[in-house]
């Protein structure tokens, strides 16, 4: 695995809040609930370690706690997604008058 | 070579995620961001799968058809339920930080590989996820009301609270000195479990529009601790998006009600009003479904003040049968929504687009407040505190400065609510007792149907 050593982690950390900040400054606030739903899904990333700590097997007791992790980040990646779709299918213009 | 793989997947999803946000800026392109965002998720598992270190795939395939399992029917819920279903997948995400801490606290402290920088970025994820995750279940059950919606509050509330917190913190600082000291451990992990429902006990219903954006940010925080304790820049930068994300919302949350984030978790808003409006017996006006449909016919502009009245009572379909009808006529009909109305960000926007209003309909506070004075009609369903003129005029009102949609400077206002008992603030609302206001009591949905009759049986 790549080291990532405490500088370059808040370099990498410090960066991505201000693409967050910036990009999500400019949300519709008629997205708001999807846009919760969105972040939502986007962070159960943490399926990623716990994919890692289920994986390496390294004693049952650690296995045991990835697995639920796993089980717990993959609810929120299916779960979020697909209502964040749902909700955004509803959002509809003015049909145009003919 | 499979690292190197790992680390494209990994760049790819980091790009994916910043323009799936991006897309999602507007309604007509937000669609695609939720493609880009499963691509992104996609290529990360993928990513992850390749590793080298990992040597079964039996936990981890039964824990992915687990979750897919639990997260088809979460999906499904109706959109009154969307907070809560927030609320419980914020709870979720922490638990997984708190677990995944946890085992790689376990696993370095057998190995001797707890250095500082580890154990301090394992004691920020702990307490972090273990405090999102029973907060987060608190504000669920608040929000699906298992569990009693008013704040409760005791004498030295937040004396206990943040000494709780205290406790945890300096634990974890001995705890980083010291690594070998296993037994702070779960000392922490109990502690920071406790605090996070002590913090949700004293909020109440009006809060959770903040509460939740703040708790989505802390959901966040601790996928940016979990990067830190497995030095992935992937969890950094999804955490961080996620993060951002909380603390916009909860700072526009905050300043829609002109409170700050302590006084939102420490204020227990809702408590102190009861016993300073004046319970004193004043006349209001009430009128009948008749009257509406009649008033409403006869307005060349009506605006639509919806609030969590609306959500509780399903009434939204009925909203939209009285936007068909009016509009058909050439009224023009709006909706005004305050960025606190209901109880998440965006809630009302949902529910109406759900009864297929055109988003172009939905505006915002600000933009309707200079029209109000010319609108002919405001209809207000269910909304109570974020129309109260108090925020304007009364220094003495624990709302005072929160800004409102001036429903009272319509030229007339109807209000639907099911009695007259003060709303979830408990605080007194003028607007009820105006001159120009006339009351449609009866629950939103029943009430609003027998108003659409009305307009239908009177054309």
């Amino acid at each position: 695995m790549s080291h990532l050593d405490i500088w370059s982690a808040l370099f990498v950390f410090m960066l991505a809040t201000f693409i967050g900040l910036e990009v999500i400054r400019n949300v519709s606030r008629l997205l708001h609930t999807p846009l919760m739903s969105l972040t939502n899904a986007i962070s159960a990333i943490a399926v990623v370690g716990s994919i890692l700590i289920a994986g390496e097997q390294e004693t049952p007791l650690s296995t045991l706690l990835g697995t639920v992790a796993v089980a717990a980040s993959m609810t929120n990646i299916v779960s979020g997604f697909l209502i964040t779709d749902r909700m955004l299918k509803m959002f509809k213009q003015r049909p145009d008058k003919k | 070579m499979i690292e190197h793989l790992t680390q494209i997947a990994y760049i790819l999803a980091t790009g994916l995620f910043v323009f799936s946000l991006k897309w999602l800026s507007h309604p007509k392109t937000a669609r695609r961001g939720v493609v880009a965002g499963v691509l992104g998720m996609t290529f990360a598992v993928i990513g992850t799968l390749l590793h080298p270190e990992i040597v079964t795939y039996q936990w981890i395939a039964i824990g992915l058809v687990v979750g897919t399992l639990a997260g088809i029917p979460l999906s499904r819920v109706p959109l009154t339920a969307v907070p809560q279903r927030t609320a419980l997948s914020h709870a979720f995400g922490g638990l997984a930080a708190g677990l995944v801490g946890t085992a790689k606290y376990i696993l370095w402290l057998q190995d001797g590989e707890l250095t500082v920088f580890r154990t301090s970025a394992i004691v920020v994820e702990i307490i972090l996820g273990y405090l999102t995750f029973t907060g987060s279940l608190m504000a669920a059950g608040k929000l699906q009301e298992v569990i009693p919606t008013r704040p409760i509050t005791y004498r030295g509330q937040n004396f206990i609270n943040l000494g709780l917190l205290g406790i945890a913190v300096v634990s974890g600082i001995v705890l980083i000195a010291r690594p070998e000291t296993w037994q702070l451990f779960p000392v922490i992990g109990g502690l920071s479990l406790v605090f996070g429902v002590l913090l949700i006990i004293p909020i109440g219903g009006a809060d959770m529009p903040t509460v939740i954006s703040l708790l989505n940010a802390y959901a966040g925080l601790s996928a940016v601790a979990m990067g830190f304790v497995l030095e992935n820049k992937l969890l950094i930068t999804a955490g961080a998006l996620d993060g951002s994300s909380g603390l916009i919302l909860s700072i526009i949350m905050c300043r829609a009600m002109n409170r700050s984030f302590t006084n939102v978790l420490f204020g227990a808003f809702g408590q102190v009003a009861t016993s300073a409006a004046a319970q004193q017996q004043r006349s209001y006006k009430s009128a009948t479904a008749e009257d509406v449909a009649q008033m409403l016919t006869a307005a060349t502009s009506v605006v639509v003040i919806p609030g969590y009245g609306m959500a509780v009572g399903q009434a939204q379909h009925r909203v939209r049968e009285i936007y068909d009808f009016l509009s058909k006529r050439g009224i023009d009909v709006k909706f005004a929504i305050h960025p606190v109305a209901g109880r998440m960000p965006g809630h009302m926007n949902v529910l109406l687009a759900e009864a297929d209003i055109p988003y172009d309909r939905l505006v915002e506070m600000e933009e309707i407040n200079k029209d109000m004075p010319q609108v002919d009609v405001a209809l207000v369903i269910g909304a109570n505190d974020v129309v109260n003129p108090a925020a304007r005029s009364d220094p003495g009102s624990p709302i005072y400065g929160m800004p409102i949609i001036d429903a009272d400077k319509a030229k007339l206002c109807i209000a639907n609510k099911r009695t007259m008992n003060p709303g979830f603030a408990g605080i007194d609302n003028d607007l009820y007792y105006a001159d120009r206001t006339l009351m449609l009591f009866g629950d939103s949905k029943a009430a609003l149907g027998h108003v659409v009759d009305q307009l239908k049986t009177g054309s």
